[in-house]
């Protein structure tokens, strides 16, 4: 039984506190081994030919040439890995080497494995291919109009992906209800995670028949079983080992073409082979925010209450379904965790692209509803006269609750958070009352803490800890998380000494090693602190319970008076009686054998039966406020963001410097994001991306990035070890509404979408010069005949949870 | 280029105050040569085109990109990298402020972050925030917001001014 206490009463020695990181120095020495510093003996170098042209059959490959250059070992192409792939069961649409065609710039065809790599190199520009082009679907109006050619053989149509349509509660009531009704259009430009490190892995094939693979992967239980299912050979013989990432952000949540294809050339040649990408290829390799073009239309009270809200959302998914279809449901899911939305529908389509594959970036789906939603409300309380602080603060989505689309809430810290903003950075001086040229903008949002179902069905633990006591007092932990610099391996550390009253120090982590340690699905979703930290809460609580037995009988003292403290088990009532943790190991030894434990971690079932109800659902939630400073100038349109305020619900700090790194690092996400990252194409010249480097592609440095002040509430939630929730994403989502909202504050112009460049601000101020809308963003959204609708009816219904009968769902039509 | 002339160069440098001897491709750089031929792979690499900073290392005293710069043009240099910072079993300030104050989180970044804030350092202790800023804007780091890094560097100068610092306990837990 999880308590989520662990400690007897005794004041916390290490939760809470700002330990250092168990890796920490590791990493500032240098000694840390990221997957391309990995060299073995006799190792092969791979390259991979990438197709130039965006679709195009794959008509001839001949990679003669190639083979016969000195050096080169093995060359694969699509026919070798016949089987395909991919994150999702319901879009196993990846091959590792493109069989019969490529769908975008990037895609791979064949790769090489050579002495060395500029060997390798030569050799990939030996391979000729013949193409036939197909017609490029660059977008999504030509994605929804452009039936033929089809990108994928599968979906909903066309070049459609997924179409979805949920309705929760009767809309035309809720509309009827309003004051006001308001329609607004908005896009969110797609981005990429551009992590420092790119992506590498090594293979290595042993005489015995055995597959290791090391790789910078957020996901080694998802690359384990994409590897036995592609090489056919079975799980239980390969071995994946996650290094630690270089930065993830989710960009290396996939299971990846280059993965697998090491894999086939090790296993061919019977040597280790490495492969490490260059920055052009990350950019390929992608699975980055969506592009999401979407219609909102909220209906409100003279006060602000939301009476009904219809979300319409248009997913430019690029060329494969990565995890397209969570991320599609994902711009409908969180709309209704922070404010009441009593009654709710929302429909979305992912189309398939000529572009790299997107997929799950920090916030997963999430960033592009909450700049619609955040920014619609900014408008909504100017119409209303209503101050935007105050008026989101009113209609709070309620704590331990079920909101209409039956997502549970628990603790829910947006109150203050708010408050803590608006008081923070002198909010009512400030709104509306600066000079032109200057503003403030105030934004919410939630996010996930674990996404509430595992992404292929089971009914298994999410996540797994064991859990290692020896007798000269040393603990080693086992779980399967991955460190991508978030501080996951710590997290552990930190658990497990408090519960054992060690020291985070004198405990060994081995993680992200699917021979050594038990299955945790992997770092995304912002899942991993609450649930391994619940794994291994149960853990070290199971081992403190036989190690108390053992002390107690040995002390004669009474069962509930035994604490561990200070690498000690003693008799609270007297401390001077008791023994050393490795005495108290040697005792339990002793009398059970050797000392193993072990914990696990499921995520409560959700309220939500009808189809769809997958995504959304967590064991908590995370709440943060915004609010930006910026300064705009007028003549050139460039936006400064001078501060950016923020309150972040983290329910309770395991390590309050490590949450502090999360909440700054999403916040200079969200800034980037909002300002000037955009995965751009030229849709004229073949769909090649436009700047597939880290000069051309702007992220902020030093000289762009602003000042944050923090606010961190601690309001422990039920569900989370000692009470914690998320902080790795969930800060990032308020900051680009509310630079949006600042600047509409600061110039009395919209920019209805991001990145908030100088030019869509000069073209904003123009056209409000004309006297026409002050107002840059998309001014319609694609007629689609969307889907017959899943009715559900919402608790305050009655609602059960399930999708209303069909016949009722005519009948009431 | 097939058929690209495999011979090798060999050079002479000082590494980490240590005299060496290295002998590579011509083509190669210098981030090669340190990573490969050197196997001190704790020089990093983001771009391999001299935009993210990630492979800075200090040359004669200044930071360079390791992977704008040939092997061959280190001749008789002294180079520092990471594995060189720590002086024999005690961490640079640096290292230690870097570490303890959260200014690395995925790491990788780091090594080239605290080269630059070394030569920075190395020419003055009471830079400025703003000089900090300055002096570190040649470095990408997607995960910390640079600010956790601005402190630690900041700490880190105090103490070597002989200051008994520490961090602002509003960086560590955050506003009241």
């Amino acid at each position: 039984m999880v308590t989520n206490n662990g400690n007897n009463g005794k004041p916390r020695k290490v939760i809470g506190k700002p330990f250092r990181k168990v890796d920490a120095r590791a990493k500032c020495t240098g000694q840390t081994k990221f997957a391309d510093d990995i060299v073995l003996p006799r190792m092969l170098f791979s390259k991979m030919l990438r197709s130039p042209v965006p679709h195009a059959l794959i008509k001839h490959i001949d990679i003669s040439k190639a083979a016969s250059l000195p050096g080169v070992v093995a060359i694969i192409t699509g026919k070798d890995l016949p089987i395909p792939y991919g994150i999702l069961p319901v879009s196993q649409d990846e091959h590792a080497l493109c069989i019969e065609k490529v769908r975008f710039i990037g895609d791979p065809v064949a790769a090489v494995a050579a002495l060395d790599e500029d060997t390798a190199f030569d050799a990939m520009n030996l391979i000729e291919v013949e193409y036939e082009r197909l017609k490029p679907i660059a977008s999504i109006d030509e994605a929804l109009s452009i039936a033929e050619p089809r990108i994928h053989e599968y979906g909903d149509g066309g070049n459609i992906h997924k179409k979805v349509s949920l309705e929760f509660g009767d809309m035309e009531e809720g509309f009827a209800e309003a004051d006001l009704v308001r329609e607004d259009t908005f896009f969110y430009e797609g981005n990429t995670h551009l992590p420092m490190e790119q992506h590498a892995a090594v293979a290595h094939f042993d005489p015995d028949g055995k597959l290791t693979l090391w790789s910078s992967t957020q996901t080694p239980h998802y690359v384990h079983r994409a590897l036995a299912k592609v090489l056919e050979i079975p799980a239980s013989h390969i071995r994946v080992i996650a290094t630690p990432n270089g930065g993830g952000f989710g960009g290396k949540s996939d299971p990846f073409n280059h993965e697998v294809a090491v894999a086939k050339l090790a296993m061919m040649t019977g040597r280790p082979v490495k492969i490490t990408l260059t920055r052009e290829e990350v950019f390929y390799c992608h699975r980055g925010r969506h592009p999401v073009l979407m219609w909102v239309k909220t209906g409100v009270t003279r006060d602000g209450a939301i009476t009904a809200m219809h979300f319409r959302s248009f997913l430019d998914g690029g060329a494969y379904g990565s995890y397209g279809v969570a991320s599609t449901f994902y711009t409908g899911a969180l709309q209704t965790v922070t404010y009441d939305v009593p009654r709710y529908k929302f429909e979305g389509v992912r189309l398939f692209t000529n572009k790299p594959p997107c997929g799950p970036k920090r916030g997963h789906g999430t960033p592009q509803p909450r700049f619609a939603l955040e920014v619609q409300i900014d408008k909504i309380a100017e119409e209303l006269g209503l101050d935007p602080a105050q008026m989101r603060k009113q209609h709070l989505a309620p704590a331990n609750s079920v909101t209409a689309n039956y997502l549970r809430i628990g603790s829910m810290g947006l109150g203050p958070c708010i408050d803590k903003v608006v008081e923070g950075s002198r909010w009512r001086e400030k709104y509306r009352k600066l000079p032109y040229g200057r503003g403030v903008g105030i934004a919410c949002s939630s996010y996930l803490c674990g996404a509430g179902l595992p992404i292929y069905w089971n009914n298994m633990p999410h996540s797994g800890v064991q859990l290692r006591l020896d007798r000269q007092g040393g603990v080693c932990i086992m779980c399967g998380s991955t460190d991508i610099g978030q501080g996951s391996d710590s997290i552990l550390a930190y658990i497990v000494a408090e519960v054992l009253g060690i020291d985070p120090f004198d405990i060994r982590v081995v993680t992200a090693d699917t021979d050594l340690t038990p299955v945790d699905l992997g770092s995304y979703s912002s899942r991993v602190t609450l649930m391994t930290g619940n794994a291994a809460l149960q853990a070290a609580e199971r081992a403190r319970e036989l190690l108390t037995l053992a002390v107690a009988e040995k002390l004669s003292v009474p069962i509930e008076n035994i604490t561990f403290a200070e690498r000690r088990a003693f008799d609270v009532e007297n401390p001077e009686v008791g023994v050393s943790f490795a005495e108290a190991v040697q005792l339990a030894e002793a009398k059970y054998g050797t000392i193993g434990t072990v914990g696990s971690y499921s995520p409560p079932r959700s309220p939500g039966k009808f189809k769809g109800a997958g995504v959304g659902p967590s064991p908590a939630y995370s709440y943060s406020a915004a609010v930006a400073e910026v300064d705009v100038d007028p003549h050139t349109g460039i936006v400064t963001v001078e501060r950016i305020w923020i309150g972040h619900d983290i329910g309770q700090s395991i390590n309050p410097t490590l949450v502090m790194g999360q909440v700054e690092g999403s916040v200079y996400m969200g800034l980037g994001e909002a300002l000037m990252e955009e995965m751009a194409y030229r849709a004229n010249r073949n769909v090649v991306h436009k700047f597939p480097s880290m000069l051309e592609y702007k992220s902020p440095t030093t000289l762009e990035m602003c000042d944050v002040v923090t606010y961190l509430i601690e309001d422990p939630d039920p569900n989370g070890p000692f009470g914690a929730k998320e902080v790795g994403q969930g800060p990032l989502l308020p900051v680009p509404p509310a630079i949006a909202n600042a600047v509409y504050d600061a110039v009395g112009v919209r920019i209805d979408e991001v990145p908030i460049t100088p030019e869509k601000v000069l073209a904003a101020l123009r056209t409000s010069a004309q006297g026409r809308p002050a107002r840059f963003g998309p001014k319609s959204v694609p007629d689609v005949v969307w889907p017959q609708p899943l009715k559900v009816q919402t608790p305050a219904q009655g609602g059960d949870g399930r999708e209303m009968p069909r016949e009722a769902v005519h009948a009431k039509d | 280029m097939p058929g690209r002339k495999k011979q090798k160069a060999s050079i002479q440098f000082v590494l980490n105050g240590e005299q060496v001897e290295a002998s590579f491709a011509p083509h190669k750089t210098l981030l090669e040569v340190l990573r490969e031929d050197l196997n001190l792979t704790g020089t990093k690499h983001g771009c391999e085109l001299g935009e993210c900073g990630t492979c800075a290392v200090i040359v004669d005293g200044r930071t360079l990109l390791s992977c704008l710069v040939l092997g061959l043009d280190i001749e008789g240099c002294n180079v520092e990298t990471i594995e060189g910072m720590a002086d024999g079993g005690e961490l640079h300030p640096l290292q230690i402020t870097f570490a303890d104050l959260g200014a690395a989180q995925c790491g990788y970044c780091t090594p080239g972050f605290l080269l630059t804030a070394k030569e920075l350092l190395d020419k003055s202790l009471t830079p400025t925030r703003e000089e900090i800023k300055e002096a570190l804007s040649g470095n990408l780091c997607r995960c910390t917001g640079y600010i956790k890094i601005y402190e630690a560097v900041e700490v880190a100068a105090a103490r070597m001014r002989g200051e008994d610092a520490e961090p602002a306990k509003e960086s560590i837990y955050g506003y009241e």
